[in-house]
């Protein structure tokens, strides 16, 4: 068998700060085990003979940036993923945000945009989307024009609706999209109450103010200084009382923010901003 | 000779199971003396619930520490660490350890395969790589990772696994250092 290429970690320190001044996508605060990872996958996938031919192309060709950026960063994503968080919005969250005249959402980090949509459906069923704006943001502008279409492969439905039955949702899951052959495309009315935008959590500022931030599995692939960062970013960005919430396995605990927060409740990550 | 250098720079024990695996964990862990210079980490295939109780269960057999990983966590000797259902579990260079939500390798999320090869990339030669019971060939790989860098490589027997496949692919495709049923690993551990 033939034997898969390996990054070397000044190889990849090289490569990181070669991207970083030719493009000005600063990946030099990213985990590296992930991102070694996603690298020697990216060497397997494009089949590069070398690792100095891979940095030579993507240094010099510079339409596969895209490429490089969007394989890099990881984008997987499921609707409703993890059920009894959507039931916990559902629930305790909405029922507050509710009594807002206007809701704003940040989804930062958002991929392909799956979660944006299951919180669409959330909005839509508690009969609130009428008066909110959901922002999607990504580094990536390709899975964002994923996002746009609202196009979601048909195949991932069932699972999709297994994990909506298990949300709390009372309604029959297929009513929001229509099925054409191998792909599902949803209701206009959740895209129309979207707002797609880029935006680089390393790099880019707080753009607005909203009342809840999504933000689930993204700071994983982050570094401690980095996540702390970010989740300044993400208090500058929320309203007082406003919500923050992030993945499973993501903490808001040690971070010198995490004093301004309070845990909503104790078993979903979700934090609710007190000062 | 070589080898006994290698056991005494051991610093962490990775355990890889899927199917019939949980038999062999609750057999090895009571075996383990307190007090080793060793972390043990167990990366199991299972079901992504949000409240596993996995690690309540082990807690009940040893009277080591035993938690489920925190994103970023130090890891530290003494310690029976658990990798979160549906994520890989990756080592950083600083001994700390990194979750990844990325695709599944072998149908898995976590991946035996993704945690070996990351152990055998940080830790080298001071890692043991041990494989179980399971019904699919995920570890396979990883522990022939875990060999080429120097780690030891100890499969559970076939002939004592609930669920033989796992275990029967690594000894076809590999040569391990060792072959033991799950009691003979708890005390090949307290050896080191």
């Amino acid at each position: 068998m033939e034997r898969a290429l390996h990054i070397r970690d000044d190889e990849t320190e090289q490569l990181l700060n070669d991207v970083q001044v030719k493009y000005g996508y600063d990946f030099t605060s990213y985990s590296r085990a992930s991102l070694k990872r996603r690298i020697n996958r990216l060497l397997l996938l494009d089949k590069f003979p070398s690792v100095a031919e891979f940095r030579h192309h993507v240094l010099s060709e510079e339409q596969y940036i895209n490429r490089f950026v969007e394989e890099l960063t990881v984008n997987v994503t499921e609707m409703f993923r993890d059920p009894s968080f959507y039931k916990t919005l559902r629930n305790e969250v909405l029922p507050i945000l509710a009594t807002h005249p206007f809701i704003r959402i940040w989804h930062a980090g958002c991929s392909t945009g799956e979660e944006v949509y299951s919180m669409a459906i959330l909005l839509h069923e508690a009969n609130l989307l009428h008066k909110s704006l959901l922002y999607a943001t990504d580094i990536n502008p390709g899975v964002l024009e994923t996002l746009g279409k609202g196009i979601f492969p048909m195949s991932q439905m069932k699972q999709y609706s297994e994990n909506y039955i298990e949300s709390g949702g009372k309604e029959d899951f297929s009513s929001y999209y229509t099925a054409k052959y191998d792909w599902a495309k949803f209701d206009e009315v959740f895209g129309s109450k979207m707002i797609i935008s880029t935006h680089n959590l390393v790099s880019d500022r707080s753009f607005n103010e909203f009342q809840l931030i999504c933000c689930r599995n993204v700071l994983i692939y982050f570094d401690k200084p980095l996540q702390d960062k970010v989740l300044d970013l993400f208090n500058e960005s929320l309203e007082p009382l406003g919500f923050l919430a992030l993945g499973s396995k993501e903490n808001l605990k040690f971070a010198p923010v995490g004093r301004r927060f309070k845990q909503f409740t104790g078993k979903e990550k979700i934090w609710r901003k007190i000062k | 000779m070589e080898k006994d250098k290698v056991r005494s720079s051991c610093c962490l024990a990775v355990i890889g199971g899927s199917a019939g695996s949980l038999d062999a964990i609750l057999k090895i862990l009571p075996c383990l003396n307190t007090g080793a210079a060793y972390a043990v980490v167990i990366v199991q295939h299972r079901k992504p619930l949000q409240d596993s109780p996995l690690a309540d269960i082990l807690s009940d057999k040893t009277g080591w520490s035993v938690k489920e990983v925190e994103e970023k966590e130090t890891v530290t000797p003494g310690t029976v660490y658990i990798a979160p259902a549906d994520y890989h579990l990756l080592f950083e260079t600083d001994h700390s350890f990194s979750l990844d939500a990325s695709e599944k390798v072998n149908y898995s999320r976590p991946s035996i395969d993704v945690t070996f090869e990351s152990a055998a990339d940080v830790y080298g030669s001071s890692v043991i790589g041990i494989l179980l019971s399971g019904a699919n060939a995920d570890g396979v790989e990883g522990l022939q990772k875990i060999r080429d860098a120097g780690g030891i490589c100890i499969v559970q027997d076939p002939a004592t696994a609930e669920v033989s496949y796992m275990p029967a692919e690594a000894l076809r495709r590999l040569q391990p250092d060792l072959v033991l049923p799950a009691e003979g690993i708890g005390m090949y551990l307290n050896a080191i």
